[in-house]
């Protein structure tokens, strides 16, 4: 023990092995944390719980809201009117925090349904319906306004409400978590 | 402070016997019997010992309380009820743990702007001073994670709108709010898990206590003056003197909590969280907890979401430069004239903005939200570096007993040795 490393010139076999022995813990250890973060994620049920949807849309009235589960996240289904359809075409695109065409946000040929997740872009909470500056969402909790294309005009929200996943199976249903396969 | 190091020395056979294996009694007689405190403590001073009792007071109730109560989210709004109607005693165990949380942050809100307006965080005690921000963290997480469990309205909500804070986080955001969530929104998976952290983040906080206590045992107490223990004549020993006074303080404090937990238990929650966990409509006005409020305001006074974020967690973490960006010499702000009156701003502007957070964000709310802001970090990144150099202290006296006594004409009651003592000033 008398010799330690700092006197010799030339890295020894114990050198060698302290390192190797270290670098193996320090790989070992991270490696084990691995599995713990790896459970926090969503687990096998709760993927398989998000299985596609069906939605019969012949009792949703012109003007109705109705909010579905998919996935566990809240998804609005609006039956737009016509002059809300055309408050969401009549905006200059360019002006908009997230621009987006309304156009882009519906369905061809289905603009009076719009389909958007439920939960405020900001921090999640439910936006009311019909409400607000631009008669779409207004939400309660940090005040965040959106207009009748789901698209953020106002508050703290960073982003659009963003459009799950979904296609038309027939003119009066539709299927969410979904995409048409062409 | 070696004036009080009087050595333990057992009586007992039986006591020399353990002491040389496991020297603990002679390590609480150093830290609770002789150790020196100095004569002038305010009740202030008491609020650490009442903070230990809140502690230890909300395990206690804690650990009864998660004997009866589901961490399941069909079951959780059920259990709680249970609790409160079926379990024996169960409404009184149930209402002094939720109680327990606030005057818990009552009494350590008072400990925190008593160690601001003392100028307790400086040198020699920027590490305790650390420790307690990240008690006080640690508090927040808990408490936070505890107002979930009942899984009513507010808890689900609060819920939702804490963890996506995270969600602000550029990039890996919404994978980083999945892991926390255990699923794609708050739900059962989320709840199960915060009832373990809520579980085992109070023995965490109890760990960093002791440390805590015993950065404070290094230099020992800052006083009202906050010039440092001079001679034995500034000092008293521990017990009985602050034994006695912090008992006396925590019997008190008991009388307050006991007013709130035996006639409005209620008072400090809401209606909405009577209401079970509906994902599909969010309550029409939510808040956090009283507690919380300032820094929810911050919050909202922002802007943006990721601006928001930043801005509020900057709130708290901007306490830990404290020691350094206050460059005055002295501590106690009772010898500072200019900053006591901007300590004084700066508490109105606290509770302002607590206020503000409890209001809806619209109109005039959000302006006196954002300039309460601007003030609240221009505190810490303007006020405290700048008046330390402008500033024009009052004269300190030369020793605490001074301070108490009044200065002493030459020989009139008082050892001439006693204020003669050569260190330089705070």
């Amino acid at each position: 023990m008398a010799e330690t490393t700092t006197h010799v010139a030339e890295p020894t076999r114990r050198d060698f092995l302290y390192i190797a022995t270290g670098a193996a813990a320090a790989v070992g250890g991270a490696t084990l944390v691995w599995p713990f973060i790896q459970s926090l994620a969503p687990d096998a049920a709760t993927k398989a719980a998000g299985a596609p949807v069906e939605v019969d849309l012949t009792p949703i009235a012109e003007g109705q809201i109705v909010k579905i589960f998919w996935r566990g996240n809240l998804i609005f289904i609006r039956h737009r009117s016509a002059q809300e359809i055309k408050a969401a075409q009549d905006v200059n695109v360019a002006s908009l925090r997230d621009p987006q065409a309304d156009s882009e946000r519906v369905k061809n040929g289905k603009d009076q349904w719009l389909v958007v997740y439920g939960n405020c872009t900001h921090l999640g909470c439910v936006p009311l319906g019909n409400a607000g500056e631009y008669n779409g969402w207004f939400c309660p909790c940090h005040g965040s306004v959106f207009d009748t294309s789901g698209r953020v005009r106002g508050g703290p929200a960073p982003i659009n409400l963003p459009i799950p996943p979904y296609s038309f199976v027939s003119d009066t249903k539709l299927i969410i978590g979904q995409e048409a396969t062409a | 402070m070696s004036q009080h190091s009087t050595t333990y020395v057992p009586k007992s056979a039986f006591g020399r016997w353990f002491e040389s294996r496991l020297p603990i009694a002679g390590l609480v007689h150093s830290s609770f019997v002789a150790f020196p405190v100095p004569r002038n403590l305010t009740y202030f001073w008491t609020f650490g010992a009442i903070l230990v009792f809140m502690l230890v007071s909300q395990i206690v109730t804690g650990v009864f309380l998660a004997m009866y109560y589901t961490p399941n989210a069909a079951m959780a709004f059920q259990s709680v009820e249970h609790i409160m109607r079926d379990v024996n005693y169960g409404w009184l165990i149930r209402y002094l743990h939720a109680n327990g949380a606030s005057m818990f942050f009552i009494a350590v809100y008072i400990h925190i702007f008593r160690n601001f307006y003392y100028g307790s965080y400086k040198a020699p005690r920027e590490v305790l001073y650390i420790l307690g921000v990240i008690i006080f963290i640690l508090m927040m997480a808990t408490a936070f994670m505890g107002y979930v469990l009942p899984w009513g309205q507010m808890s689900f909500w609060g819920a939702t709108v804490i963890t996506n804070l995270f969600s602000a986080i550029p990039v890996v955001g919404e994978t980083i709010v999945h892991y926390l969530w255990g699923g794609y929104s708050v739900g059962n998976p989320t709840l199960n898990r915060f009832f373990s952290l809520h579980y085992l983040l109070p023995f965490m906080i109890a760990g960093v206590v002791i440390l805590h206590i015993w950065a404070l045992h290094v230099p020992g107490q800052n006083n009202p003056t906050g010039i440092p223990i001079k001679s034995g004549k500034d000092a008293v020993p521990f017990t009985p003197y602050a034994t006695i006074k912090d008992i006396f303080a925590v019997v008190v404090f008991m009388i307050f909590f006991a007013y709130w937990v035996f006639y409005i238990p209620n008072y400090l929650g809401h209606a909405d969280n009577y209401i079970p966990a509906n994902p599909a409509v969010t309550p029409a006005h939510i808040v956090p907890e009283w507690y919380f409020l300032p820094f929810y305001a911050i919050l909202r006074a922002i802007p943006d979401k990721l601006g928001g974020v930043i801005a509020m967690f900057s709130a708290i973490l901007i306490w830990v430069f404290m020691p350094w960006l206050d460059t005055s010499k002295v501590r106690s702000t009772a010898y500072r004239p200019l900053y006591k009156q901007f300590f004084w701003v700066f508490v109105a502007v606290c509770v302002l903005l607590g206020w503000l957070g409890s209001r809806p964000a619209e109109g005039w709310y959000v302006i006196a939200s954002q300039i309460c802001t601007v003030y609240y970090f221009a505190h810490f990144l303007i006020v405290l570096p700048v008046l330390g150099f402008v500033e024009r202290p009052l004269p300190l006296p030369n020793s605490i007993l001074e301070s108490v006594m009044g200065v002493q004409k030459g020989g009139a009651g008082m050892p001439a040795g006693a204020n003669a003592e050569p260190q330089s000033k705070g």
